[in-house]
């Protein structure tokens, strides 16, 4: 097992290093002297010396690619002129943000759709089955920034519950963790509708393999009540596609949480890429693209790895 | 050597020939599909026919009927510089289209080729080609996108690449894995044995095999790059104007929500689900259609 996992993790080393160079030959693929497009607005020419010593650009471009590499490693992800600040501490900012919206719709997401896919396929063909699934499909082909645009309108225009954007009132003088929290609903709300149609689909079909399966007759047959029989027998077994299916969703619910985080305005990771795309700020896309290709990568070496370890079939 | 596989060749062309027909059936045959298909068909319909019936620009402005209501005048209303809504839709959705299916076709050409001599290659080229892939799988599309669209500022046959660029990488891997499989098959070995040669091999024995795995694919790479397209627009990073996008007319809408502007809102937003419900549909009905081929 410890093997196995070692070697995964070497494995992934590779791929680790080829998110690196993307990143940094998406940068070079852009017409112009980089010095120039990375100070932009802020170009002056005692900064401009500065920066070519720091980034070496006066080296040949594979050298260039260590000295960048070296940095990283170090913590360093290089200097934003737009907000005068280190990368790496806009991205530490942020990133709290991403992590609690993304983590908690996950979390409600998993959740749900393991209980509705394997009620539907309890239940298969019956009425709740086929309106479950009209409902899914229509969540699972539902474009996010969409339905977050309806959720603002029906639940901070029509119905004035929820702030429609921010992570704070401004007008309240203390602002506590309810205001916080309220905050939250809706870009959860988001993400969770539509991560759970896709994951309550495959749910579905999972379950319904389970249950015809040897080992679920013989628990019945044995008299293991129906709850039993489907909770902890077929649905142990159902459950386990999931988690590499958490794996490889990574990256759509990444770019999910991008588009979520445009529309309410919320300063997550998304949204400091949107705004430097859109600023043209490289220190900072060059950042948040080698930390958005950290994340998949371990978060597939993750569920690879746990899918090993709940899985006694598996062997290495 | 080759003249006399011959025979044997032809009578699995055969083979794979005498499925069309259940094929199509069985495609048909699904309520779903159906549905998918007629949805699409309506989309094609309002995007082409839709302004040959209703002959209103879509790029004039209307600056003494800026965001009106909808009227007999302009069914949908207007927006906030008084284009006419339903106007724009339609000819929003001849660029949603066209570049979603040249999108996913130039896809599906370059992931095919891609993966197949991948597979086929095996050993330490198929490794380090399916690597290249694994490594622009980990960065999330939209990332690459975004930053593509803001550096180059694509007009329309440059979006078709762009989007393909991403698109590719999910279909080459089914591929290459469809021709591993396929690789070590009985007949390939045969064929391999009478001395074909791998190009032909590629082409008479594996291309009908994964054809179907490719049409699939392809299909919800459609489905995808309409809704990066329309993403890309909402972002404030898709075609410059004045070509109107389903994407960015939700964007404008969006500035106008507490307005109650609901037809800057809602119609372009169906119109992104009607085209992913109804690729979508199509896809599955596809699948299901080869699943039972094959089983």
């Amino acid at each position: 097992m410890i093997k196995y996992i070692i070697r995964r993790i070497l494995e992934s080393i590779p791929t680790v290093i080829g998110v690196t160079i993307i990143s940094f030959v998406l940068i070079h693929i852009v017409p112009g002297n980089p010095v120039r497009i990375m100070l932009g607005n802020h170009y002056t020419p005692l900064r401009a010396a500065e920066l070519t010593k720091t980034l070496g650009l006066n080296k040949p471009v594979w050298e260039q690619y260590f000295i960048w590499l070296g940095n990283l490693l170090q913590g360093n992800f290089g200097f934003s002129y737009t907000y005068e600040k280190p990368v790496a501490s806009l991205m530490l900012q942020a990133l709290p943000h991403t992590i609690i919206i993304v983590v908690v719709a996950v979390l409600l997401a998993h959740v749900f759709a393991v209980f509705l896919g394997s009620v539907q396929a309890y239940f298969e063909n019956s009425k709740f089955d086929q309106i479950a699934t009209v409902i899914n499909y229509f969540f699972y082909s539902m474009p996010s920034f969409w339905l977050a645009v309806l959720l603002v309108i029906f639940f901070s225009i029509d119905l004035p519950w929820l702030p429609s954007g921010g992570i704070v009132n401004t007008q309240l003088s203390n602002p506590g963790f309810g205001d916080w929290a309220k905050h939250l609903i809706l870009p959860i709300a988001t993400l969770f509708l539509v991560s759970v149609a896709g994951w309550a689909r495959y749910m579905r079909s999972s379950m319904r393999e389970a249950l015809l399966q040897d080992y679920v007759r013989t628990a019945r047959m044995k008299g293991s009540r129906e709850f039993r029989v489907i909770f902890i027998h077929a649905l142990r077994n159902s459950i386990l596609p999931l988690i590499t299916l958490f794996g490889l969703s990574l990256p759509a619910l990444l770019s999910g949480a991008l588009f979520v985080e445009e529309v309410f305005n919320y300063p997550g990771m998304g949204l400091l890429y949107w705004d430097a795309v859109n600023a043209r700020d490289y220190p900072i896309i060059m950042g948040v693209t080698v930390f958005v290709g950290l994340v998949t990568v371990i978060g597939n070496l993750i569920a690879d790895i746990l899918y090993g370890l709940v899985d006694p079939r598996i062997q290495y | 050597m080759i003249q006399e596989s011959l025979p044997l060749e032809a009578s699995l062309v055969e083979t794979i020939k005498d499925e069309r027909p259940k094929f199509i059936h069985r495609f048909w045959k699904s309520g779903m599909t159906k549905l998918g298909v007629f949805l699409l068909l309506f989309l094609v319909l309002f995007s082409y026919v839709g302004p040959l019936i209703y002959r209103h620009s879509a790029i004039n402005s209307h600056l003494l009927a800026t965001d009106a209501s909808p009227s007999a005048q302009f069914p949908l209303g207007t927006d906030s510089v008084g284009h006419n809504v339903l106007a724009q839709l339609m000819v929003g959705g001849q660029s949603s289209l066209e570049v979603g299916f040249a999108a996913a076709i130039v896809a599906m050409i370059f992931g095919t080729l891609y993966g197949m001599i991948s597979g086929m290659a095996g050993g330490w080229v198929d490794t380090v080609m399916m690597r290249f892939v694994d490594i622009l799988l980990s960065i999330p599309s939209i990332f690459i996108l975004l930053f593509l669209n803001a550096v180059f500022q694509p007009n329309i046959f440059l979006m078709i690449f762009v989007l393909a660029s991403t698109a590719w990488l999910g279909v080459s891997r089914l591929v290459r894995a469809e021709a591993l499989t396929i690789k070590n098959q009985l007949y390939v070995e045969a064929a391999h044995a009478i001395g074909t040669r791998t190009l032909r091999i590629m082409v008479r024995y594996l291309f009908p095999n994964i054809i179907g795995t490719v049409l699939v694919a392809s299909t919800f790479q459609v489905a995808d790059a309409i809704l990066y397209m329309a993403g890309l627009s909402f972002l404030g990073l898709g075609l410059p104007p004045p070509t109107p996008n389903w994407g960015g007319m939700l964007s404008d809408g969006m500035n106008y929500m507490f307005q109650n502007s609901w037809w800057l809102i809602y119609p372009p937003g169906l119109c992104i689900l009607i085209a992913q419900v109804s690729i979508n549909l199509i896809g599955d009905g596809l699948r299901n259609a080869i699943e039972t081929r094959e089983r």
